[in-house]
């Protein structure tokens, strides 16, 4: 009897191969998901190598001088602010808005399933279709002309469903109970969302208004045809440069037009300018993630 | 997730309610509500007017005696700006456009979806953590910095070891599309290999499969419409991308002949020229005409993956 059991449990070759296949897929696996985060270690690693020599606070605050040559960034860095503030103040409330709806008041309906349909079909629509439409519906048909205003609703339209994806993830994770003990005691449904269901996912929302600033400060192609130009003659470190239909700078653009567009621009500039942007867009999005762990450790239910 | 309405409750109690609220709250919530319905339908607002507004700068070519749509999709001969014989094909933009996506995945689907089963089946909880905020990194990062890679860093190295002539081509932007895309991939990805029952995975152990059986036989094969959402959505990223395939991919208007070529995309295109072209003229024109090609493109390939993965929520 104690013999069979043994051999029940014996190692035999097939045994054996299927844990070798097992350590082998795991080590692959392994690789492949190391293959994406190597190569950007390294590439993030050599970009702020190649940009050190400009790095420093006087190059964000400095202007670009000789024909964007030399100098610093301050129009453009100044630019991007602008731009992601005013689209930030028409698409934040609209987003939220949005969301409240869909997770709030919206039945399964066929109506809300393309209304959903349209989230997600405008999350996918090409940034150089964006483009067209802002320069199309905003440039032209408004009459803003080229304009930070332009290239702001530009922006706002195509990171709206950004927000509107984070802010209602963050209202379906309030418990439904929640909501239940509200309208029990006579609340209506505004009254619930406004003592109930706002308080307690503001956090996740917030999470993704900041998302949603990282994203448009990236953008380049919606703002190259409705406000964005080459060159913008700015004072050093003047915070308010820029009137809403004035043209501005913004650092995407600029890194775009310094790589390609310039010739003979200081070798060190271009890779700064990019290491400002990526460190700016990753700041951001390392505080939203900072928030966002803290907010599921704080949890209560 | 859709709230049911809350139970009125019958009778006195409730009358004696509705009165002692004052007027102005009771206007204040049905405006609050009618705006919140707004802008609940405000998307389909915008993605409407895109497309008209896009499409009205587009319809006049198309009406025009001298433009014909069979030689804008089925030729390759893009000369806008030529004064003797103007012409407007885009085919080898298309075929452009086609190829630097279908080289991105097929860098970006065996990594990402081997990342997703690494990240949803192998990895201890911390590692898993770990490994998804980097991934969120790597979605953040802007297209034009992408795109600044290309041409600096990827560019040199391709010359460097491929002997190619020149560094922006096929290759390049679909090396820097694959690295786009991969984040999109492996989060679906990752989704998908979640929402399969955690009894089919007890069922494989219990018959004394290993883990690497498990994902093959029984994973992959019920994962496997979650997974070609994920891919579908990386191809939409790929096909709508502009910054980085107009820094990384060069800028020859043909047909590549090898993976080494400089090719122009479709979104390309229009980044490149729509400064150029005055507003109102034909190329202008041609140019929307492009913008709703895309975006018809991409509706599409969004809408199978919308399709794909309502069909797998039903089951």
């Amino acid at each position: 009897m104690s013999a069979d059991a043994n051999k029940m449990f014996t190692e035999t070759p097939l045994v054996r191969r299927k844990y070798r296949q097992e350590a082998i897929a795991k080590w692959v696996f392994c690789a492949m998901s190391a293959a994406m985060i190597v190569p950007l270690l390294l590439i993030l690693s050599y970009l702020i190598q190649r940009a050190w020599p400009s790095l420093s606070l006087s190059f964000i605050i400095d202007i670009p001088v000789r024909g964007m040559k030399e100098g610093g960034i301050w129009p453009a860095f100044i630019g991007t602010v602008y731009l992601v503030f005013i689209s930030l103040a028409v698409s934040a409330p609209i987003g939220i808005l949005a969301a409240i709806y869909l997770n709030e008041y919206a039945k399964d309906n066929w109506f809300n399933r393309i209304i959903n349909l349209a989230v997600i079909n405008l999350a996918g629509v090409p940034s150089i279709v964006h483009a067209l439409f802002g320069l199309g519906a905003f440039v032209y048909a408004a009459r803003f002309g080229y304009s930070i205003l332009s290239a702001s609703l530009t922006l706002a339209i195509m990171t709206l469903p950004v927000i509107i994806a984070s802010t209602r993830e963050s209202l379906a994770s309030v418990p439904r109970s929640f909501r239940e003990a509200c309208w029990n005691v006579g609340a209506t449904r505004w009254q619930t969302i406004k003592a109930v269901v706002l308080p307690n996912s503001i956090s996740g929302i917030l999470t993704g208004v900041i998302l949603q600033v990282s994203r448009a400060a990236g953008e380049t192609a919606p703002i190259m045809f409705t406000g964005a130009v080459f060159f913008k003659a700015v004072q050093k470190g003047d915070l308010f440069p820029y009137h809403l239909n004035d043209q501005c700078m913004a650092l995407s653009m600029h890194l775009y037009t310094i790589s390609t567009q310039v010739p003979g621009v200081k070798e060190s500039i271009p890779f700064a300018t990019a290491v400002v942007l990526l460190g700016l867009v990753l700041a951001v999005n390392a505080a939203a993630i900072a928030l966002r762990v803290w907010l599921r450790n704080r949890k209560k239910w | 997730m859709p709230a049911p309405a809350p139970q009125k409750p019958a009778g006195l109690s409730f009358a004696v309610r509705e009165a002692t609220r004052p007027l102005w709250a009771v206007f204040g919530e049905r405006t609050l509500t009618v705006l919140i319905y707004l802008c609940g339908i405000s998307a389909i607002i915008f993605v409407l007017s895109i497309f008209i507004f896009v499409f009205k700068e587009a319809a006049p070519i198309l009406l025009s005696s001298k433009f014909k749509l069979s030689q804008f999709l089925f030729s390759t001969e893009w000369y806008p700006t030529s004064e003797v014989n103007v012409r407007y094909g885009v085919l080898a933009m298309i075929v452009g456009t086609f190829t630097v996506t279908g080289v991105a995945m097929v860098i970006a689907v065996p990594f990402g979806i081997g990342a997703a089963i690494y990240i949803s089946e192998f990895c201890g909880p911390k590692v898993k953590e770990t490994l998804k905020i980097v991934i969120e990194l790597l979605a953040a990062i802007p297209s034009v910095v992408w795109g600044f890679i290309g041409l600096t860093v990827m560019s040199r190295l391709i010359v460097q070891y491929t002997g190619a002539p020149v560094g922006v081509n096929i290759l390049n932007g679909g090396i820097i599309l694959a690295l786009m895309s991969v984040p999109i991939i492996v989060s679906i990805g990752e989704d998908a290999l979640k929402a399969v029952p955690d009894s089919y995975r007890e069922a494989g152990i219990a018959l004394g499969a290993t883990k690497w059986q498990l994902i093959w036989r029984v994973l992959l094969p019920a994962a496997k419409n979650g997974l070609l959402a994920a891919v579908l959505l990386g191809v939409g990223r790929g096909v709508g991308e502009t910054m980085a395939v107009l820094m990384a991919t060069g800028h020859a208007v043909h047909i590549p002949n090898s993976i080494l070529d400089s090719v122009r995309t479709l979104t390309a295109n229009i980044a490149a020229e729509l400064g150029e072209a005055p507003a109102g003229s034909d190329h202008y024109r041609v140019l929307f005409l492009t913008g709703v090609l895309l975006f018809t493109l991409t509706f599409l390939v969004n809408l199978a993956a919308d399709v794909v993965i309502r069909g797998i929520k039903k089951k």
